[in-house]
């Protein structure tokens, strides 16, 4: 357990928007999480962010620089800037570095930001960057969707779970982004049409996959013991986690694994965020989990601990996992109705849960006035980060 | 002429090829393609290895659309058909990624035995075929 709060959030609406700098959409962010805050940004003692853009072949002229030149739009204070760079799980990476700094009695206020502009399509990725031989490049293995589905594959196979269930996460998504205002996908899209959009990595459709895209979000922390001087509303930091893998898990572009099975990093985050936090899996109200594809969310679910493997399909078909079922997941739309700008995901994340336990989520409010919310993102190569939140 | 994609990933040119990998001496884990130190146990001087060419597919998919770079197959947007790609577990205790070949996705079940093929992937500018290795169905 921590002794953090969560007293501003800000984002900007995640999608396209040309023109507009990933910066200047960190700004945006952070602007919103200072007004929310009743801060100003020379109030703020430190800041972690993470924009990876810049890092990423084909995004040059983005305008989406390394975090800290936030600094050059928001104003030069002196503050302490560090950079995070943890592939998708960035923000959650950021938050727990805030957390910490917070936690540690160092500083008493400042920030966690996102922030991220990709172009269109799907990532592309250096091997050397990930310690591979061009050779995996070459034969076209360099590419993050076949890992999501063959991970899928297997464990659709091992627990006996249908492809209509994956279809129905999908669907899900997007229901839940009309909600949401600041969703790039805010229509909903039929089962029918989830299923037969065109197949990109077998099992998985053009509906099942999100997208990288553009967007920002932020949270300014403080001393939970000062918190009550910026919002009547604190949300609590319980538990904050980031794990890597260990020997033995399967993890995006690996040439080879071991038939040595390891628990997912997930896993191991998920379990030290819990112990934390002193709060268990059937605690937990709202949950946000990373849906870079559907059977992400099916596999999470399992692998954060809020079901066996193999019960995810029960669930879903019994609406246990829609806003006003048991467990509601994903209740802004997920990176499926979001898409992915990288640095900015996890704390879209956030940015939902403080949202539904304040009781501000508008059309998409969870009901019974939760008070327990819970977020993980996964990243590359193998980087799993998780936050309990409390009212 | 011919050519391998890469240096030391497979047996060349005598055929049957074998991938090569290798072993550490110390906890005996095996990995893909061979590298010094070993993942596990933080070991040095991993030695270099054959690996078996036949195992079993521990899971696939397929890729139906063009990956961008950097893929360097020959395909087009217009001509590319697809492919699958696989982990393959062989006896040394280690899966390896793989395209699969010379079998439809209708045909495709975990579990099915595979073996090592050499195939033609692309050719070079200068006319020398670039040969990638890949498992197909066992005989």
């Amino acid at each position: 357990m921590t002794d953090v709060a969560i007293v501003g959030i800000g984002i900007h609406p995640f999608g396209r928007h040309d023109g507009v700098s990933g910066a200047a959409m960190g700004a945006y962010a952070t602007r919103q999480a200072l007004a929310d805050a009743g801060v100003q940004w020379k109030d703020l003692q430190f800041a972690y962010g993470g924009s990876l853009a810049s890092m990423l072949p084909g995004n040059e002229g983005s305008g989406s620089g390394t975090a800290d030149t936030l600094v050059n739009e928001l104003g030069l204070t002196g503050l302490q800037f560090i950079n995070v760079s943890n592939g998708c799980a960035t923000a959650g990476s950021a938050l727990a570095a805030a957390t910490q700094a917070v936690d540690s009695g160092q500083f008493d206020l400042g920030l966690a930001v996102g922030f991220d502009k990709h172009p269109r399509g799907m990532f592309n990725a250096d091997p050397a960057s990930a310690g591979i031989g061009q050779w995996y490049g070459d034969l076209g293995f360099m590419v993050t969707t076949q890992f999501f589905a063959m991970k899928l594959n297997r464990y659709l196979h091992d627990h006996d779970i249908s492809e209509q269930t994956l279809v129905k996460v999908a669907a899900k998504a997007f229901r839940n982004g009309a909600l949401n205002p600041n969703a790039w996908r805010q229509k909903p899209i039929s089962e029918e049409q989830i299923a037969e959009s065109r197949l990109l990595n077998h099992p998985l459709t053009q509906y099942m996959l999100c997208s990288p895209d553009e967007g920002a979000a932020a949270v300014v922390v403080c001393r939970a013991d000062q918190a009550h001087r910026y919002t009547s509303t604190p949300v609590f930091v319980r538990g904050v986690s980031v794990r890597t893998r260990r020997f033995g898990t399967f993890e995006v572009f690996s040439p080879w694994l071991s038939v040595e099975e390891t628990e997912s990093p997930t896993v191991d985050a998920s379990r030290a965020c819990f112990e934390q936090a002193g709060i268990g899996p059937d605690e937990v109200q709202v949950a946000q989990l990373q849906d870079s594809e559907s059977g992400a969310e099916i596999m999470h679910m399992a692998e954060n601990g809020f079901c066996a493997d193999g019960e995810q399909e029960r669930m879903i078909f019994d609406g246990e996992t829609e806003i006003g079922g048991r467990l509601p997941i994903n209740t802004d739309g997920g990176l499926l109705a979001n898409g992915e700008p990288i640095g900015a995901s996890g704390m879209r994340q956030i940015h939902e849960i403080v949202l539904q336990l304040r009781g501000d989520a508008g059309p998409r409010q969870v009901p019974g006035d939760p008070t327990v919310g819970y977020t993980q993102v996964y990243g590359a190569p193998g980087i799993g980060a998780c936050t309990m939140l409390t009212r | 002429m011919r050519r391998p994609v890469a240096e030391d990933l497979f047996t060349w040119p005598d055929e049957p090829a074998h991938l090569i990998g290798s072993r550490c001496g110390a906890c005996a884990t095996v990995v893909f393609p061979a590298q010094d130190g070993c993942p596990k146990c933080g070991a040095v001087g991993m030695a270099r290895t054959e690996l078996g060419r036949r195992g079993t597919l521990w899971t696939w998919t397929s890729q139906d659309f063009l990956p961008k770079a950097p893929y360097a197959g020959p395909e087009t947007e217009d001509d590319f058909g697809g492919y699958l790609v696989g982990y393959v577990e062989l006896p040394e205790g280690v899966r390896v990624i793989t395209r699969l070949v010379d079998l439809e996705r209708a045909d495709v079940e975990i579990g099915m035995e595979m073996e090592l093929v050499l195939l033609p992937f692309r050719t070079d500018p200068d006319g020398t075929e670039v040969i990638a290795y890949g498992f197909r169905p066992a005989a």
